[in-house]
């Protein structure tokens, strides 16, 4: 087969590359330059292409670079900073994944003749006809949740070479090979978000910030916080401790009147979530109401047991038991009830 | 089968260059600025290059800096002359044409960011400096006025005349720079760019060593020098210089100056054949540059529409035929082309914007190539989307 495989200059991807070279495919590595700002982390960086041209070069393949600034900015940075201006919590490299690697390179990659994309995500793809996507065979490290928004058709398009490894084991495999990415660092956090500036940082040169008031349950004032737009549901971290000792959480953020309101462990759990008929996408086709599955509400969460109702928005996530809320804009990956690791659809919370 | 059209981004060095740079290493060379034998020889061998290099330019070989390529050549005239004005008159007042290389245009933003006065002078839709706007900008405050004599994306020809008698009439004080480095393979620049003040040339370019080039600098310019040191090149340029390039340089040059005559018309030819085959069979291309145009011989460039130029050049890259799309920057990615931008050409246009440059060496078969391999690959991508 002729393989595109998407090479960050990460360990993961150039394994991945490396892989499909071992198992005879005619492979050709690109590399996306998404952000043309500053950043020291993530995909973007000059330093990170050049680790990718090398190791297709030490493979002995060809690599492109793609410029898709302009698309990524308008894709995701753009929509990312809107969602935060309405107070919601967006996920971009799911956004990322969804409209650049797996919808634009894809189809750029199928342009030029070839017949899969490959990446370095941490999942396995099984079965021929009915696709599964499945987590990744290091629990640690597994990719399913931001890839729960592949459909069966992209399915069939993508091979994930290193899904079936250990991080332990890629890097290994990358020492062996002498791939000068074997030992590097795991990519943290947000791609275009420097650590210097940070998300306020960044978020303020964008958008405007506003301070908002918190305020408790029965709407007495119980503090401030510097940008409302930053403040997400479920969040510990600044907002102290009430009356009774207890640390308080965000129950609430309403940007419009820049207020924030706290509650006591007890007031922050939440039964379910709503996830819009419109932000729905399915591995194999819809779950119905009353199905049973089990919800993963963040990367590395811990997935919870859930029934499915319906609701005149969409869909409703039932938790078994009350969970800290999902912040509206969150992605919810739903998986199968009877086979855990396959990924049945996802949903962003409203 | 390599069909190498992207002759403006780098052509093959000549053989008898190699050999010619070979040679200056068969015997112990010394540098050229010491007293004993080899460093005698080193001397010699430097000074005829250089005299090699005035003759191919029409000037002194006084006016002769060598430096380490087009873009040092670019910096050095730009930063020289606005480090001049500015110890000197206390100011400088730098005007570019929109269309100049990234050599000339970073070179520009670097002194703006240094308080210097910069503006850039339009070009019309066909990429031509707009004449008019030249002369409206023209002051007694303008240190240095930069117009290529041919663009390197397009290969638009500028009229360097008309802009030199504007300068000499409007701005007298001021120095004019032509980037020559797209020019020297094809025009003879003793005729089109002898009354420039400084022009620039690289030896990559005309078949000679990447790592070589040259800026003339003629004898009125205040220059200050950007690298210090030994004082070499009459304190313009300090390093030891570079006599095996130096004498590919100018090994390179006149070569093509003797190939010129036959040569240029021969490119032109094929390249006139490539043109009409390749408008003939891709619906929707457009030419870039209209007919009438001063363009150099070696250079046809298009616009696509419905085709994405970095899809193109990977699918013509996989079927052997070398083009280019415009610049590059840092991680090696395509940028939107400014020039593309300054002729305004529509956005959906430029995206699908592609460069055939032929050079010496293309012959006939290259074309057909071309011309073979490229509809396929444009339908392809068209088909797939």
């Amino acid at each position: 087969m002729r393989v595109l495989v998407a090479m960050s200059g990460g360990v993961d991807s150039s394994v991945a590359a490396a892989l499909l070279v071992e198992q005879g495919h005619d492979v050709v590595g690109a590399t996306l330059k998404l952000w043309g700002g500053p950043s020291d982390s993530g995909c973007c960086s000059v330093a990170d292409v050049d680790d990718a041209r090398r190791v297709a070069q030490q493979l002995g393949i060809a690599h492109h670079v793609f410029n898709l600034t302009e698309e990524f900015d308008r894709n995701v940075v753009t929509p990312y900073v809107g969602e935060h201006a309405r107070g919601r919590t967006p996920n971009p490299c799911i956004e990322c994944n969804r409209s650049m690697k797996f919808d634009r390179l894809l189809r750029r990659a199928e342009r030029l003749g070839f017949d899969r994309l490959a990446t370095g995500h941490h999942a396995r793809v099984t079965g021929e006809t009915a696709r599964r996507l499945r987590r990744g065979a290091d629990a640690a490290k597994d990719q399913s949740y931001v890839l729960s928004i592949l459909d069966q058709d992209t399915l069939g398009r993508v091979l994930f070479p290193v899904g079936d490894m250990t991080k332990d084991e890629v890097r290994a495999r990358a020492r062996r090979l002498g791939l000068r990415t074997a030992d590097k660092p795991d990519s943290q956090d947000v791609c275009f978000i420097g650590s210097a500036e940070g998300r306020q940082g960044f978020l303020s040169r964008r958008m405007e910030l506003h301070a908002g008031e918190v305020v408790d349950g029965e709407g007495r004032p119980a503090g401030t916080v510097e940008a409302v737009e930053l403040v997400t549901v479920g969040q510990r971290r600044g907002m102290g401790h009430g009356s009774d000792g207890q640390r308080r959480y965000v129950t609430r953020v309403d940007v419009a009147s820049r207020r924030v309101t706290v509650g006591g462990a007890a007031d922050a759990l939440r039964a379910s979530v709503l996830l819009p008929e419109a932000s729905l996408t399915w591995v194999e086709g819809p779950l119905v109401p009353g199905a049973r599955a089990v919800a993963q509400v963040s990367a590395h969460g811990r997935p919870v047991p859930c029934s499915l109702e319906h609701d005149d928005a969409g869909l409703r996530v039932r938790f078994d038991s009350p969970q800290r809320p999902v912040a509206p804009g969150q992605t919810v990956a739903l998986y199968d009830a009877l086979d855990p690791d396959a990924v049945v659809g996802a949903g962003i919370a409203a | 089968m390599t069909t190498y059209l992207d002759h403006a981004a780098t052509t093959p060095l000549r053989p008898e260059v190699a050999v010619a740079m070979a040679e200056v290493h068969t015997t112990p060379l010394g540098n050229p600025t010491g007293s004993h034998p080899p460093a005698q020889r080193a001397r010699r061998l430097l000074e005829e290059a250089r005299d090699e290099v005035a003759s191919f330019l029409g000037r002194d070989p006084g006016d002769i800096v060598f430096t380490s390529g087009g873009t040092e050549a670019a910096n050095l005239a730009v930063l020289g002359t606005v480090e001049a004005a500015r110890c000197g008159r206390g100011e400088a007042v730098l005007l570019c044409s929109a269309v100049e290389h990234p050599a000339v245009r970073e070179s520009a933003r670097a002194a703006a960011h240094d308080g210097a006065d910069s503006r850039v002078l339009p070009v019309d839709r066909s990429g031509v400096l707009d004449l008019d706007a030249l002369a409206r900008t023209l002051t007694s405050r303008c240190t240095l006025v930069a117009v290529m004599t041919a663009n390197n994306e397009t290969g638009v020809v500028q009229p360097l005349g008309d802009v030199i008698d504007a300068v000499r009439r409007r701005a007298p004080q001021a120095f004019v720079f032509t980037d020559a480095v797209q020019a020297a393979p094809y025009l003879d620049l003793a005729e089109v760019a002898a009354a420039a003040d400084l022009v620039s040339l690289s030896a990559h370019k005309v078949g000679g060593p990447v790592g070589t080039g040259a800026l003339a600098v003629g004898p009125r310019v205040a220059l200050a020098a950007r690298q210090h040191g030994g004082g070499q090149e009459r304190e313009r340029r300090s390093g030891t210089q570079d006599v095996a390039g130096a004498v590919g340089l100018a090994t390179a040059l006149r070569l093509v100056a003797a190939e010129r005559a036959e040569g240029a018309p021969r490119v032109a030819a094929l390249r006139d054949r490539l043109r009409r085959g390749l408008l003939s069979s891709l619906p929707d291309a457009r030419a870039t540059v209209p007919d009438d145009v001063a363009v150099l011989p070696g250079h046809l460039h298009l616009c696509l529409r419905g085709v994405e130029r970095e899809e193109l050049l990977v699918a013509l890259g996989q079927e052997g035929v070398c083009v280019s799309g415009g610049s590059s920057c840092a991680s090696g990615a395509l940028e939107p082309s400014h020039v593309l931008a300054a002729m305004g050409v529509a956005p959906e246009l430029a995206a699908g914007a592609v460069r055939f440059t032929l050079g010496y060496g293309t012959t006939e078969a290259d074309v057909d190539r071309a011309l073979a391999a490229v509809p396929g690959v444009v339908d392809a991508l068209r088909r797939r989307a």
